[in-house]
């Protein structure tokens, strides 16, 4: 498994902000993730040859960190906050709500691809209780009628 | 202290450019450190006088913490990293920083990292963040456009890059031993100290690493002047503006900014902060400092100030100033059992006691919390805990986690005995999932 040219040069370009090839493993991970929208074992054995790093030692970090999606992921991946504050704002209610309306347990994708529905701890959007996220986006305070409009518009699109 | 300071800029249009920064007076304190015969010792000495304190959570002395760099590093680089992993339950003011005016964080680094002889600084941040981290890297290019970064910044012969390094979903890095475990592009497990950080830290470097509030205090000590900062406060070793977070059960929750020391009543109920409690409820208990913090019951937050010493005193701590407020219809019991559940899911595992003891935390919490509880069970918690902390890991993480789960014990032990005795919460809680299983 390859790097398109694009996502090889941004490598080149984060390698030369350390002085280890090691130290750019985060971010290497991350390009491969853009790339591919999760991390397969081809891509993970790609970094560990171009950082000079075991295959073993990149396993180890990308299943030690929660946001590396080791296996494909809905087009919109659905984060619920259910810590303390978001709790305290009803989440656990918010999430069974919205992963019974798509028909899934946690963790899983819906069969059209379109949706992940996850449970993350505390994304610091807690005086926006409950604090949610799709992708790379915050969503809040949500509440039954705004998540609701959400999967609707999300759901509509291609 | 009405004025604002480290929020000044929030809420104006076009807070994130940098020719609103300077419009503002932004890197003036840049200039004036660079260009007016400043030394690293000076503005050491400065923080040092200003009596800042870390605002991340531990509240170290900054200015002593930078001191701690060996003057002779034997041909090795100086790094600085900026701690931008906040992760801890409650605490979201450094996103709003660094979502809103990420220049003042870049000139509080450049000021850091110039005191600290560093010519290469990075910004550890959270993997969530992403629009935090696309505003700082627009930020970082300006400023290298303007030369306030890169070779030569302001011709005073200092050089500094600095690089936005996105972490991937981990609380344990924001530990600093942690955080540059991460940094090397391993898994985020703390490391034994001694050696400090200081000393042998990243890549076998000094390194110091600041929290972004921390750092973004520097360049109001350097405009404004250490006497300054150090008289806003209760007292010479509580000083300096702060970022309170406030959330829970309150009116307005939100980050505010205030003297260190505000009176935790004048954050919960003045018209000014929180505004009251919402539907009139009255207060159960308050976490003060983030989920590692021992929860206040409603009588101990009268005359609570919001400091290090102040929360010290209650056998808490100001932690990274998030204040999570509970109001009489929250079960104890189920509260408890979230923070638990935080910390068995975030353990590093790296030591036995922590690994082992947080799931069981959780788990007899959950057996209690679901009316499957014994009376023992209690005492089993107490136990559990007692043979998880005060030392017997390599990092605190262990501390924090036995926090919530004594404090909550210790302060409503009988809500815990009607849980078991009862099979259902004392109070309604309008939280919870479901029903309670009634066995």
């Amino acid at each position: 498994m390859e790097f398109p040219a694009q996502a090889r040069a941004r490598i080149e370009k984060i390698l030369a902000r350390y002085p280890t090839k090691q130290a750019a493993l985060l971010p290497v991970l991350w390009v491969a993730q853009e790339t591919w929208g999760w991390i397969p074992k081809e891509a993970a054995e790609e970094v560990a040859n171009i950082l000079d790093l075991s295959p073993a030692h990149v396993d180890g970090v990308l299943t030690f960190y929660t946001m590396y999606n080791l296996r494909p992921v809905g087009k919109s991946l659905l984060q619920f906050c259910t810590s303390i504050s978001c709790h305290l704002a009803g989440a656990e209610r918010l999430m069974e709500r919205c992963a019974k309306r798509l028909g899934v347990e946690l963790e899983q994708t819906t069969p059209d691809g379109k949706f992940t529905v996850v449970e993350v701890e505390c994304i610091a959007g807690c005086d926006r209780a409950p604090s949610m996220m799709v992708n790379d986006t915050y969503y809040e305070p949500m509440d039954e009628s705004k998540l609701d409009a959400l999967l609707d518009r999300l759901a509509g699109q291609a | 202290m009405a004025e604002k300071v480290l929020l000044a800029r929030v809420g104006r249009k076009d807070s994130r450019s940098i020719e609103t920064y300077l419009e503002d007076g932004g890197y003036k304190a840049l200039r004036t450190v660079l260009t007016s015969g400043w030394t690293p010792e000076k503005l050491t000495d400065e923080v040092k006088k200003s009596g800042l304190r870390g605002r991340g959570g531990a509240g170290f002395p900054t200015g002593v913490k930078w001191t701690f760099v060996p003057k002779d590093t034997k041909g090795k680089p100086v790094y600085l990293l900026c701690n931008a992993d906040e992760s801890e339950p409650g605490t979201f003011k450094d996103r709003l920083l660094m979502e809103e005016d990420p220049h003042q964080v870049l000139e509080g680094i450049i000021l850091s990292s110039y005191a600290i002889k560093c010519r290469n600084a990075y910004i550890y941040i959270r993997g969530e963040f992403y629009l935090g981290a696309r505003v700082l890297d627009r930020a970082l290019e300006e400023a290298y456009a303007k030369g306030f970064l890169g070779q030569n910044i302001l011709n005073s012969g200092y050089s500094l890059d600095v690089t936005v390094h996105r972490g991937a979903g981990a609380y344990i890095c924001g530990e600093e031993t942690g955080l540059i475990e991460s940094l090397e592009g391993k898994r985020g497990q703390p490391r034994i100290k001694p050696p400090f950080p200081a000393v042998w830290g990243v890549f076998g470097a000094p390194t110091i690493v600041n929290n972004v509030e921390t750092l973004a205090c520097v360049v109001h000590i350097v405009n404004r002047g250490a006497e300054w900062f150090s008289k806003i406060g209760r007292n010479e070793k509580n000083t300096g503006p702060k970022l309170y977070c406030l959330s829970g059960h309150v009116v307005r929750p939100g980050v505010y900014e205030a003297a260190m020391g505000l009176p935790m009543k004048e954050l919960l109920f003045g018209a000014d902060y929180g505004q009251g409690m919402k539907e009139g409820k009255a207060v159960k208990a308050v976490i003060p400092g983030g989920a590692s913090a021992a929860m206040l019951t409603a009588d101990e937050i009268e005359d609570c100030p919001l400091d290090f010493d102040g929360l010290a005193a209650k056998k808490s701590m100001l932690g990274s100033a998030a204040i999570i407020v509970m109001n009489e219809d929250t079960c104890i019991v189920r509260a408890a059992q979230n923070l638990a559940k935080f910390f068995s899911h975030e353990s590093c595992g790296q030591c036995t006691p922590c690994r082992e003891g947080t799931p069981w935390l959780h788990q007899v919490l959950s057996r209690i919390e679901s009316g499957q509880g014994r009376l023992e069970d209690i005492d089993l918690l107490e136990k559990i805990s007692n043979q998880m902390a005060n030392g017997m890991t390599i990092c605190v993480f262990a501390d924090a986690a036995i926090a919530p789960v004594l404090s909550s014990i210790g302060k409503f032990r009988d809500e815990f005995r009607f849980h078991v005795e009862h099979k259902r919460c004392l109070v309604g809680s309008g939280t919870r999932p479901r029903e309670l299983v009634t066995a």
